[in-house]
């Protein structure tokens, strides 16, 4: 193999063929995202989200993204599994950890997230649907005097309703105003992000492929692409995928385009 | 432990519904058949009955009841029939649509029961009421109810023995600083009461008193009109000895003038599966007579009858 592969060597000062170093480090590189994508993918899902949660608790606030799609785009079970996978792993609670570690005013809106137990059944109260999308038109009028975020009623209606009577809130939104929540969410990043995960999650999914897929994706970014391939069922990914099909092609090689492409295509297309 | 008693010998199931239905037949009901069937069948067996009977006589068994008794009696047969989960569904749900801040109800469902009793709770108020608790807690309460009540009733504690006196330190330290401050809702005291397991709670409530010398409820009465304040001191109690706060809602529901049945209904049919003993010897202790001498005085009929039977009274 060592001959076959001389492009890859160097002599060094001591006449010693070695690996040449930026090649090493891009083969570490691309399997340790194989690793991560396959270590994700046999974990039982409810441990590797106690544990991705964990771990994006640890780093901050520039991982709290990672939060909110967890906690937004699981099912009522799946969340709740994670927070009895969670007391099995750290001896704690997921809120009480969350409560400790997040300041500021996004503590609120992520702790509730986490804490949800959503109805996931047919029936929406249109009444409600009328008033919580009013609520949500003055909180992101009054923006400039009050961020989003920390409008009590917004928090309320994102972290406590359905995720079917948000799709309609959403819609309802859209009679009000020329403009979708999500356009108007542009400055406040993680509510923008909750919105997505919990409205339109087809439109967050296909955000995060199109940014990892791209020619200047940075670490974070395509990690986010591993963790969703991994983690998320068919269901809603299905047509994203369809559409990336070319660029996962181009962009993505080897072992791990394989594990990628086969997990995705395990849910049938 | 539970005072509800359930004879070693379990007639059938089939046994059981033949003798309801005929103790619905016919002129008038036999109470006495019902308290004696009811009253001695746990939770299990309970919901056994209610699906044997709906399937052989094609009509749901809480509504028969429904159909048959009145008052306070029927309340307390209903509420006991139910299963735990749906009982504590439609307390709460009860509780939030008559809301008021002095309704300490959902505060109590949510804190006296386990991590999963409260779990089971939630999932029986998607199945009755196809939505969350949760949200119609958000819905219905206001301000620091609100900001009280939401966590409350979402925690999933964990419930190990595990405990950290490091934290359970801190946090007494800066409850004190809190409540010197009359800070009742601040984010804080939120979070520990709403967050933190019963154990470590327990723990960082020991440490207050050593270090500061009253137990935390003795700093929490500061104002006797601040129905919040009341509210957060019941929360501990639930929290930490919940045999207390019972026994105090018993108390207060027989020595008041006429009796407050809902609250006695409650606190019976809610506890007789769990932990009514406990409560029924913290009572005499405190009272210095026993819990079901105290509803013999109070009440009478069949409401009496019952509640004797659920609290291990079988003499009724």
């Amino acid at each position: 193999m060592r001959k076959g592969c001389s492009k890859l060597l160097c002599e060094d000062e001591h006449q010693f063929e070695r690996w040449n170093h930026a090649v090493l480090t891009n083969l570490k590189a691309e399997f340790k995202r194989f690793k991560d994508v396959v270590v994700l993918s046999l974990m039982h899902p409810w441990e590797r989200d106690a544990r991705l949660l964990k771990k994006a608790l640890k780093k901050g606030h520039e991982q709290y993204n990672v939060i909110v799609e967890i906690t937004c785009t699981r099912s009522s079970d799946q969340l709740l599994g994670a927070r009895k996978a969670y007391h099995s792993l750290f001896d704690r609670s997921i809120e009480e950890d969350f409560a400790s570690h997040i300041k500021g005013s996004e503590r609120k809106l992520l702790v509730a997230l986490v804490s949800a137990y959503r109805y996931e059944g047919p029936k929406v109260k249109e009444d409600n649907v009328r008033s919580e999308a009013k609520a949500f038109f003055n909180a992101i009028k009054n923006s400039d005097k009050r961020k989003v975020v920390e409008d009590d009623e917004v928090v309320r209606i994102l972290t406590t309703r359905s995720k079917l009577h948000l799709k309609e809130v959403y819609e309802q939104y859209n009679k009000l105003s020329d403009k979708t929540i999500i356009e108007e969410l542009e400055v406040d990043l993680l509510l923008k992000e909750t919105v997505e995960c919990l409205c339109t999650p087809q439109t967050y999914f296909t955000g995060v492929f199109g940014v990892a897929l791209s020619d200047d994706a940075n670490e974070d970014e395509k990690k986010a692409l591993t963790r969703l391939v991994a983690t998320q069922e068919g269901g809603e990914m299905k047509g994203v995928v369809a559409k990336f099909e070319r660029r996962i092609e181009e962009k993505v090689k080897g072992a791990y385009k394989d594990v990628l492409v086969g997990v995705l295509a395990k849910d049938g297309k | 432990m539970a005072t509800l008693t359930v004879p070693s010998a379990v007639p059938s199931v089939s046994e059981d519904c033949e003798q309801l239905k005929k103790a619905f037949s016919g002129w008038g009901t036999n109470e006495k058949l019902i308290i004696d069937i009811l009253g001695h069948r746990n939770a299990e067996q309970r919901n056994l009955i209610r699906k044997t009977y709906a399937e052989t006589y094609g009509e749901d068994l809480l509504k028969a009841l429904d159909k048959e008794l009145t008052s306070d009696f029927e309340r307390l047969v209903l509420l006991w029939t139910l299963d735990p989960a749906e009982r504590d569904a439609l307390l709460a749900n009860e509780a939030t649509k008559r809301w008021t801040s002095s309704n300490q109800v959902l505060m109590e469902i949510a804190c006296t029961r386990s991590a999963n009793q409260l779990l089971h709770a939630r999932q029986a108020y998607h199945a009755r009421y196809k939505k969350s608790l949760e949200e119609d807690v958000a819905h219905h309460t206001t301000g620091d109810f609100r900001k009280l009540l939401l966590p409350l009733v979402s925690a999933y504690r964990y419930e190990g023995d595990e405990v950290n006196m490091t934290l359970a330190k801190t946090e007494a330290k800066l409850l004190h600083e809190r409540i010197s401050n009359k800070a009742y809702s601040d984010d804080d005291v939120i979070k520990v009461l709403g967050t933190r397991s019963k154990a470590q709670i327990n723990a960082t409530l020991n440490h207050y008193k050593n270090e500061y010398g009253n137990d935390i409820i003795e700093d929490l009465e500061a104002d006797p009109k601040d129905e919040f304040l009341a509210l957060v001191r019941s929360t501990v109690k639930c929290l930490v000895y919940p045999e207390k706060y019972f026994e105090e809602i018993l108390r207060q529901a027989i020595n008041k003038r006429g009796t407050d049945e809902g609250a006695l209904t409650r606190v019976v049919s809610s506890r007789a599966e769990f932990d009514l003993k406990i409560i029924a010897d913290e009572y005499q202790r405190r009272n210095s007579v026993p819990l079901t001498r105290a509803i013999v005085k109070d009440t009478h009929g069949d409401y009496e009858k019952m509640l004797l039977v659920l609290a291990g009274d079988d003499d009724a």
